[in-house]
This record gives structure tokens, C-alpha cells and sequence, in this order.
């Protein structure tokens, strides 16, 4: 396999664009990997100021900040943007600049789709957000969008939602289809499938759980737009539909969806632990079967986020037990990277802080689901802050701290600038500290009786919203902290060399720093991908 | 109906409460056990790692080890959490089953849920009530002054103790969920279904809580009010509603006057279109029209009757009144728009009318 034939421009044959037309026209994976991370970088903080606007309101009880329908809408557009425009191309931008690299291959294996997959988001993104232009608000009925609040009771500006979403979707569907070729194609001719980087893995397994939930949740936003304008009624009681087929399509794609926000997360922290350990991964076949057990299984849990809706109690059984399922490989994951760091020779860079902050609080967050599995106790938490304290632990100190952490540890390859530990170690206490001061009370607030999504509250919450505010203004604060240290990298600094972390194994650590424009144009040679692979070690 | 009021507000929790069903109790108990096992589990997996933080580092380690795998280390962390699994899923499973199953029920009532307010109808009974969020919490006011700011709504459910009681849950709008967490349980409250839950209260008191799921700009603002009381309490509070009941009808006999249609307006205005127009009737800027003022309220009747009959065409929050309320109270609201704040059109509407408009 020829780069020419995959890639005109490599040959020189194609046109070189520079200023903005480089970026418009990229067809290089780093380029649009890095497109991907700061447009995402960008939606971070998009999302962040609804956050912190939401936390303001919630500061205290009898705050008028913005009006009910107001706080609806930043509580929604919070949430589409943290998930489609934030997590989601976080990890589908280090799927670009990393998977490649990982795996030496010349570049992605459709790389004009991949410039389109990129394009589409930022249009995307100003069709979700024009809402806030339009009379009657931006969309409100939660990053859920239950019918029939989102059906007949719905402003205009949910059509620009669902349209925004058949753009993201279409450039998920896009992005895993390219992964997935890419990874079965282009990979070194020597490197087994059993061999490939943990990220590769979880990313290969990732991209066919897109492609199965996004037609869904593509489905059910059409099927919104015909009840709300052709007269259909999917989800209309009053015209034979039923509100709750809504909630079973959305949470086919919904909960599939929270998994496609971590599995890659789980394979960064797999890349990161033995590096900083200087061991290698424990239970690697054991992590891969790991990743596979959790996506099919993600596939039958759905309805457990329908507990309160009276589903029949032979369904309520089934989906407990499903989901209590889940929590099995998922602890091997857990305990088998307890054992990576076990009897190693660990040292604390900002990536593995961050991978390190990744294990203590994503386990935390994995303890509370095993909490909403239990049906008669969920009956209490379901619908209740709770909910909201576990999916940020899950959410944020797991998704975000894990792309953070892929950031600092990937970041000196891709600038050839060693990041300033400093910074970083800054940045890492702030987070830890301020987003469990953040996080952790919701749990109270949850138990003692406040609902989620509520714009105000009675005064017996008020300690727990109080720590969780200001919280959030410290968390949110410290996050320029991080764009700091990436400017400050990206700048300039100490030159990174080939290999930065010295206990790191890969094939894009072969490269010099920053890679150049094109690498891995002839593949790396079988004795090289032994050595970095996993059996380097032996 | 006069504030059961005990302590100036409730008080602050860290964990569900205990309850006052045989249910909650149930819930209470898995909930602890749930959170005891994963605190140990927690517990003991941060030991471990903290103990590899510490003793691991480079500076007392400067040699890795060199494993990367234990078939039996990974069958035991395999095996072990299924066992812990099972034995949280036995326990879950019976109280589930028990929680789901239906008792013989004495009273039934008829929970509806649409946006911001409850209705409650005791089947068999002939009592039915709105209950919406009470006057002292709405509006700018300071929560600190205001009994159950929130909490707090002007009729309560009223239920008998130590009786099995069925609630039927349903919404005429969106998806609500009722939600008391002394009782134990959460049921979402859905347009075309009904959900059944059977409740035995064991004793006698008052429990809040709030509407659990997104329904709207009114959300934080649908409180839920149980008064629980003893049996006898209970059937007497039943023999006077329905003597009231009665004597409304009677009162319904009477001839239609400007004062009769201004209290009864005045009644209606404040249960329900209050919670959107405001008690002084300038509405929510940007979601609720001002009444005070209002071209329609001091324009044509027509339009008015047809509005409040038939609902807004635009938007849904204005509900078509005519299915719910009878032809005196649709009367009597509008006169009393009419003739209220700085609205002086002297108009007195009668039932009649109100029947040519539907
Ligand atoms: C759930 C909130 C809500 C409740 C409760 C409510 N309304 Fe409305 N009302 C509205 C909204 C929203 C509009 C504006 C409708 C539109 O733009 O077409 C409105 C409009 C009106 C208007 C026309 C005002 C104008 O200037 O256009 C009248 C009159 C009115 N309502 C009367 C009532 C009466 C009487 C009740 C009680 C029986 C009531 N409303 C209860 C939300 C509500
Ligand atoms: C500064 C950091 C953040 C703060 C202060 C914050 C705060 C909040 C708050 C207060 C809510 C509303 C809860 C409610 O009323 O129901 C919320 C909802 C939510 N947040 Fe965040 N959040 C932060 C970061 C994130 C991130 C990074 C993500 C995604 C990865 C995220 C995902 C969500 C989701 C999915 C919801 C649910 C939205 C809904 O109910 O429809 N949040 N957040
Ligand atoms: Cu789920
Ligand atoms: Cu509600």
C-alpha cells in the first residue's frame, strides 16, 4: 500500500494550502486531530459559563438570576454541549492525531471524510446555541429532550436542536467508520490485532458502539420533528402514541452513549498507568475482553433509567440485574490497573496525576451507578441530584480528568515542547479539590429530597448548593490553567525529544517530536513494533 | 386550609429518610446496605492503591517489577464482585417484588399532574382539589421569611393512616413525577398511563415533596403535600368536604350576582391562573402575559371567553380551561379578571355565556 495512493498531497502532487485554507482543506489526520481538540477545547468552556451561570442561580435559594424557562434552557444547553460538542470530539480528535501514530499508519484511511466529519460540528454548533437568539428560549426540555415536553410543548428552536443532532451524528457516524477502517486496514502489516495500544482497542470497540446508537438517537429526533410538524403521534398519548417508546429509543442510543463518552477514556488511562508505573499493563487480554463485555452489555441496560416509569416489574428485574452485570468488568478494569501500579516504580507527572485523580473518582462514580442498579433504593435516588453528583464523577473526573490526562501525555509528542509541571501540577490540585467540593455534596442534596433540574429550592438544601457553587467557580477558574500550560507547550519550552516519558512504549514515540508532516509513510519494521508493543517488555 | 406548620422550615439531611411505609422502610434498608458494601468496596480498593502510591514511587522503588498478569488473581476479582452481586440482587429482588405487588386498597384517589399543579379526585367519594404551590413562596420573596418556602402548597393530599390507600397517577401534559421520599418512592407521572402504587402509611403527619421530573418552567414550583391522619380524623374530614361539597351546590342554586361571580373567581384566579399571571396579575415577563392591563381582558368578551374556553392557539402553557372548570367558575374567573388590579370594565359575565362560547 502506497501513501500516494491515499494521500495525493503527500507526493507533493496535490496543492499545499496555508493560512486558513490549510485548516478548511486539511486532509491530514494531525491537523484535523487538532481541529477536533480545540474546537473542543472551546465548547469546554462554551459549556462551562452555562455551568457556572447555573451554579450562580443556584447559589442560594429565592435567586432570580434568569427566569425558570431561562435556567430550563442553560441546564439543557449545558448538557448537548458537554456531551455532543465537548467529551465527543475530545476523543475523536485523539483518536486522529494518536491512532495513526499508534498503530503506523500514514494517516487516517478516509482522509476527506475526515475533514467533512470535522466541518460539520462547528455548524452544528451554531444551530444548537442559536436558540438563545430565538423567541422562546433555547431548547429547555433537558439534554434528554423527553416527549412530549420537546414535542408539543416545545419552542421553535428544538427543530434547530434536531437538526444539530443529525449533523453531529452524521459526523459520528462518519469518524467511527473511518476508525474502524483505519484500524483494520492500515495498521503495520506486523502488528496483531491482540497487539494493538490499549487506546486502539477501545477506540476499535467504540466506534462500532456509534455506529450502532447513533441511527437510533438520529431516529427518534426525526421522529420529534414529524409529531412536532406532520401531524404524527409517535409519542402522543392522545393520538395513540406512547410518551415512554420516546424514553426506550432515546436510552437504546443514551446509554450505549455514556459508554462511547468512556471506553476511550479507559484505554488513555491503560496507555498512561504503565508508563508512569515502568510496568507493564496488568491483565491486558483481560482489559480488551473487558472493553468488549462492557459494550455489549451496554446495549441491554437502557431501562434503568426508567425505573420510576412503572415498567413492568419481570422488566425492572431484568435491567436491575443487567446493570449490576456491568459492574463486574468493569471492577477488573479498575483492579487491573490497581495492579499495573503494584510493585512498580511510580513517579507523578501531571499525566499520571490525572490518570491517578481518573481512578480515585471515577471509581467513586462507578460505586454510586452500582447504587442506582438497586431498583427499590433507585425509587429514592432516580430523577434526584444524586443523579447529577454520579454522572459528573463518571462525566468529569472520569471522561474529562482521562482527556486531560491524554493532553499532558500526548501533548510533547505533538509540540515537541515539554509541558510546564508546574502548571500542570497547579492545575491538577485546583481540579481535584474544587471539583469534589463541586460534585460530592450533590450526593446530599440528592438524598435529602432536591430534584434534578430544579431553578430554585427550600432552604434545607442550601448548605449542600452553597459548597457546590463555589466549587464550581474555583473548578471552572482553574481550567485556564490548562489552557496555559497547552499555550505555554505550544510555544515553546524544553524540547521534548523522541520519547519525553522515559517508561513510555509506542510506536508514536519512535517519532521525532513534533511528528512531521507525514509519518509512517513506509511502515515500521516488524522488529520495531515488537519492541514497543507488549511484548517490548519481555 | 390553615399551614401545618411545626418548624420554621425542614431540616437539613444527608440521607433519604427513613419513612413512613412499610416501602420506605424497605427502601431505607437496601439503600444502607447498598451504600455499606460500596463503601467497603471503595474502602478497600483506595487502600490498596494509596498503600502502591506510597510505597511503589520511584524513590523506594527505583526497580519495577516485571509481571503483567495472574490467571488466578483475575478468575478471584472476577468471581468475587459476582457473589457480592448476588448477594445485593436477592434482597433487591424481594422487596421489589413486594414493593410492585397491590394490597385490597380502602381509598382510592386519582393523582392528575399538569403543569404546575396536582388534582386530586377520591374516587367514589365525590371529593376532588387542586393543589398548587401556596401564595407565601411565589413571587420575589425572601425564603427565609416564608414557613416551607417551596414545600408547601394551599390543599395537602389528605390520606387516612394505617389504611391501605391506592394511588392512581396520571398527567393531562407532559411527564411529571410525584415524588414524596417519606413514602418511599418516586412514579413518574405520564399523559395516557395510569401507574398504580399502594401505600400503608404507619403513622400520622405531615411529608413533602416536589414534582422529580423536568415538566417545564414551573418544575421547582409543584410542591407535594401529604397530611396523613388517624382513620376516624380522616372519614370525619371526608363527611365535611362533602357537606361543603353540598353546600356549593346549593350555593350553585342561587341567583348569578357580580359579588357571587367575584368570590368565585377570585377562588379560581387564585388556584390556578396564579401560578402563571401572578397573584397581583402582572404575569412573568417573557413567558406569562400581564392580565392587569391586558388588551384582551379589557378588549371584547369574545376573545376573553375564548381563551380562557378554548386556550391560546400559540402556546400550550395556556391550557383550554373549559375541560377542567365548570361554567360558574369560568364566570366567575373572567368577571373577576375584568374587574380587578387596574381592570374596570364593569362586565359581569354569566354561566350562560360561557356555555354559548364552548
Ligand atoms: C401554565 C401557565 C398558565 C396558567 C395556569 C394560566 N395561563 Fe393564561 N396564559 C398563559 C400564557 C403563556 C398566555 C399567553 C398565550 C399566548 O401567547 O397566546 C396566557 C394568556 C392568557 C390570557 C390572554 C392575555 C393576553 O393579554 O393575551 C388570558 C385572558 C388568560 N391567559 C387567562 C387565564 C386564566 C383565566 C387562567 C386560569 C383559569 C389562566 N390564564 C391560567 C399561561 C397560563
Ligand atoms: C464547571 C464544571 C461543571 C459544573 C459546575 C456543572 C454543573 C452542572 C449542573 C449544576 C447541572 C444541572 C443539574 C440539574 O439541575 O439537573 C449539570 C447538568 C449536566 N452536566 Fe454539568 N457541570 C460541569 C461540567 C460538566 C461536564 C464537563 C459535563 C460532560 C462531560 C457535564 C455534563 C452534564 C450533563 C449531561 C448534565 C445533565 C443535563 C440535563 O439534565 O439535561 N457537566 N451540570
Ligand atoms: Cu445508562
Ligand atoms: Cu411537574
Amino acid at each position: 500500500m502506497t501513501t500516494d495512493a491515499l494521500h495525493p498531497s503527500a507526493s507533493g502532487a496535490g496543492p499545499v494550502w496555508r493560512g486558513w485554507r490549510r485548516w478548511l482543506f486539511t486532509t491530514s489526520h494531525k491537523d484535523i486531530g487538532t481541529l477536533y481538540l480545540t474546537f473542543s477545547l472551546i465548547m469546554f468552556f462554551a459549556g462551562g459559563i452555562l455551568a457556572e451561570l447555573i451554579r450562580a442561580q443556584l447559589i442560594q435559594p429565592g435567586m432570580r438570576l434568569v427566569e425558570p424557562n431561562t435556567f430550563n434552557s442553560l441546564v439543557s444547553e449545558h448538557g448537548l454541549t458537554m456531551i455532543f460538542l465537548a467529551i465527543m470530539p475530545a476523543l475523536v480528535g485523539l483518536a486522529n492525531w494518536q491512532i495513526p501514530l499508534m498503530i503506523g499508519a500514514p494517516d487516517m484511511a478516509l482522509p476527506r471524510v475526515n475533514n467533512w466529519s470535522f466541518w460539520l460540528l462547528p455548524f452544528a454548533a451554531i444551530l444548537l446555541w442559536s436558540g438563545f437568539l430565538m423567541a422562546g428560549g433555547a431548547p429547555d426540555a433537558g439534554w434528554t429532550f423527553y416527549a412530549p415536553l420537546s414535542t408539543k410543548y416545545g419552542p421553535p428552536s428544538i427543530d434547530f436542536m434536531i437538526f444539530a443532532i443529525h449533523l453531529m451524528g452524521i459526523s459520528s457516524v462518519m469518524g467511527a467508520l473511518n476508525i474502524i477502517v483505519t484500524i483494520i486496514n492500515l495498521r503495520a502489516p506486523s502488528m496483531r490485532m491482540m497487539d494493538m495500544p490499549l487506546f486502539v482497542w477501545s477506540w476499535l470497540i467504540t466506534a462500532f458502539l456509534l455506529l450502532l446508537a447513533m441511527p437510533i438517537l438520529a431516529g427518534v429526533v426525526t421522529m420529534v420533528l414529524a409529531d412536532r410538524h406532520f401531524g404524527t403521534s409517535f409519542f402522543n398519548a392522545a393520538g395513540g402514541g406512547d410518551p415512554v417508546l420516546f424514553q426506550h429509543l432515546f436510552w437504546f442510543f443514551g446509554h450505549p452513549e455514556v459508554y462511547i463518552m468512556i471506553l476511550p477514556v479507559f484505554g488513555v488511562i491503560s496507555e498512561i498507568l504503565p508508563t508512569f508505573s515502568r510496568k507493564p499493563l496488568f491483565g491486558r487480554v483481560s482489559m480488551i475482553y473487558a472493553i468488549a463485555a462492557i459494550a455489549l452489555l451496554s446495549v441491554i441496560v437502557w431501562a434503568h433509567h426508567m425505573f420510576a416509569v412503572g415498567l413492568p416489574v419481570t422488566a425492572q428485574l431484568f435491567f436491575m440485574y443487567s446493570t449490576m452485570l456491568i459492574s463486574v468488568p468493569t471492577g477488573v478494569k479498575v483492579f487491573n490497573w490497581t495492579a499495573t501500579m503494584w510493585r512498580g516504580s511510580l513517579t507523578f507527572e501531571t499525566p499520571m496525576l490525572f490518570a491517578l485523580g481518573f481512578l480515585f473518582l471515577f471509581t467513586i462514580g462507578g460505586l454510586s451507578g452500582l447504587m442506582l442498579a438497586d431498583v427499590p433504593a433507585d425509587y429514592q435516588y432516580t430523577r434526584s441530584y444524586f443523579v447529577v453528583a454520579h454522572l459528573h464523577y463518571v462525566l468529569v473526573t472520569g471522561s474529562l480528568f482521562g482527556i486531560i490526562a491524554a493532553v499532558y501525555y500526548w501533548l510533547p509528542k505533538w509540540t515537541g515542547h515539554r509541558i510546564d509541571e508546574r502548571i500542570g501540577r497547579w492545575h491538577f490540585w485546583l481540579s481535584l479539590v474544587s471539583s469534589n467540593l463541586l460534585f460530592f455534596p450533590m450526593h446530599f442534596a440528592g438524598l435529602s429530597g432536591m430534584p434534578r433540574r430544579v431553578a430554585d429550592y427550600a432552604p434545607q438544601f442550601a448548605p449542600f448548593n452553597l459548597a457546590s457553587s463555589i466549587g464550581a467557580f474555583i473548578f471552572g477558574a482553574s481550567q485556564l490553567l490548562f489552557v496555559w500550560a497547552v499555550i505555554k507547550a505550544i510555544r515553546g519550552g524544553e524540547p521534548a525529544g523522541d520519547r519525553p516519558w522515559e517508561g513510555a512504549r509506542g510506536l508514536e514515540w519512535t517519532l521525532p517530536s513534533p511528528p512531521p508532516a507525514h509519518t509512517f509513510a513506509t511502515p515500521p519494521s516488524p522488529e520495531v513494533v515488537r519492541a514497543e508493543g507488549p511484548h517490548g517488555y519481555d | 386550609m390553615a399551614r401545618t406548620a411545626i418548624a420554621p422550615e425542614e431540616a437539613l439531611q444527608f440521607n433519604i429518610p427513613y419513612g413512613v411505609t412499610a416501602d420506605s422502610h424497605l427502601a431505607w434498608n437496601m439503600h444502607m446496605l447498598v451504600l455499606a458494601i460500596v463503601t467497603a468496596i471503595g474502602a478497600g480498593v483506595f487502600a490498596v492503591i494509596l498503600w502502591s502510591l506510597v510505597r511503589h514511587r520511584r524513590s523506594r522503588k527505583p526497580e519495577a517489577a516485571r509481571f503483567s498478569g495472574s490467571f488466578w488473581v483475575e478468575i478471584v476479582w472476577t468471581v468475587a464482585p459476582v457473589l457480592i452481586l448476588i448477594g445485593i440482587a436477592i434482597p433487591a429482588t424481594r422487596v421489589l417484588l413486594i414493593e410492585n405487588a397491590h394490597t385490597n386498597p380502602k381509598v382510592t384517589v386519582e393523582i392528575r399532574g399538569s403543569q404546575w399543579k396536582w388534582h386530586y379526585s377520591y374516587v367514589g367519594l365525590g371529593i376532588n382539589f387542586f393543589s398548587n404551590l401556596a401564595a407565601d413562596s411565589r413571587g420575589d420573596v425572601n425564603p427565609s421569611t416564608v414557613a416551607f418556602y417551596l414545600r408547601d402548597v394551599d390543599h395537602p393530599l389528605i390520606l387516612p393512616a394505617r389504611e391501605d390507600v391506592q394511588l392512581l397517577i396520571t398527567s393531562d401534559d407532559v411527564i411529571h413525577s410525584w415524588w414524596v421520599p417519606e413514602l418511599g418512592f418516586k412514579r413518574d407521572v405520564i399523559p395516557g398511563y395510569i401507574n398504580r402504587v399502594d401505600i400503608n402509611i404507619d403513622q400520622p403527619g405531615v411529608y413533602r415533596g416536589q414534582c422529580a421530573s423536568l415538566c417545564g418552567a414551573g418544575h421547582a414550583f409543584m410542591p407535594i403535600v401529604v397530611r396523613a391522619l388517624a382513620p376516624d380524623q380522616f372519614q370525619a374530614w371526608v363527611k365535611d368536604q362533602q357537606a361543603t361539597a353540598v353546600a356549593q351546590k346549593n350555593k350553585a342554586a342561587a341567583p348569578w350576582t357580580k359579588d357571587l361571580a367575584m368570590a368565585a373567581g377570585a377562588e379560581v384566579y387564585g388556584s390556578i391562573c396564579a401560578a402563571c399571571h401572578q397573584p397581583d396579575g402582572k404575569g412573568v415577563p417573557g413567558a406569562f402575559p400581564a392580565l392587569d392591563g391586558s388588551p384582551v381582558v379589557n378588549g371584547p368578551l369574545a376573545a376573553h371567553l375564548k381563551i380562557v374556553v378554548h386556550g391560546s392557539t400559540r402556546n400550550p402553557a395556556m391550557a383550554a380551561w373549559g375541560k377542567q372548570l365548570d361554567n360558574r367558575q369560568i364566570a366567575g374567573v373572567i368577571t373577576y379578571e375584568r374587574n380587578s388590579w387596574g381592570n374596570h370594565t364593569g362586565t359581569l359575565v354569566t354561566p350562560e355565556q360561557v356555555e354559548t362560547a364552548r
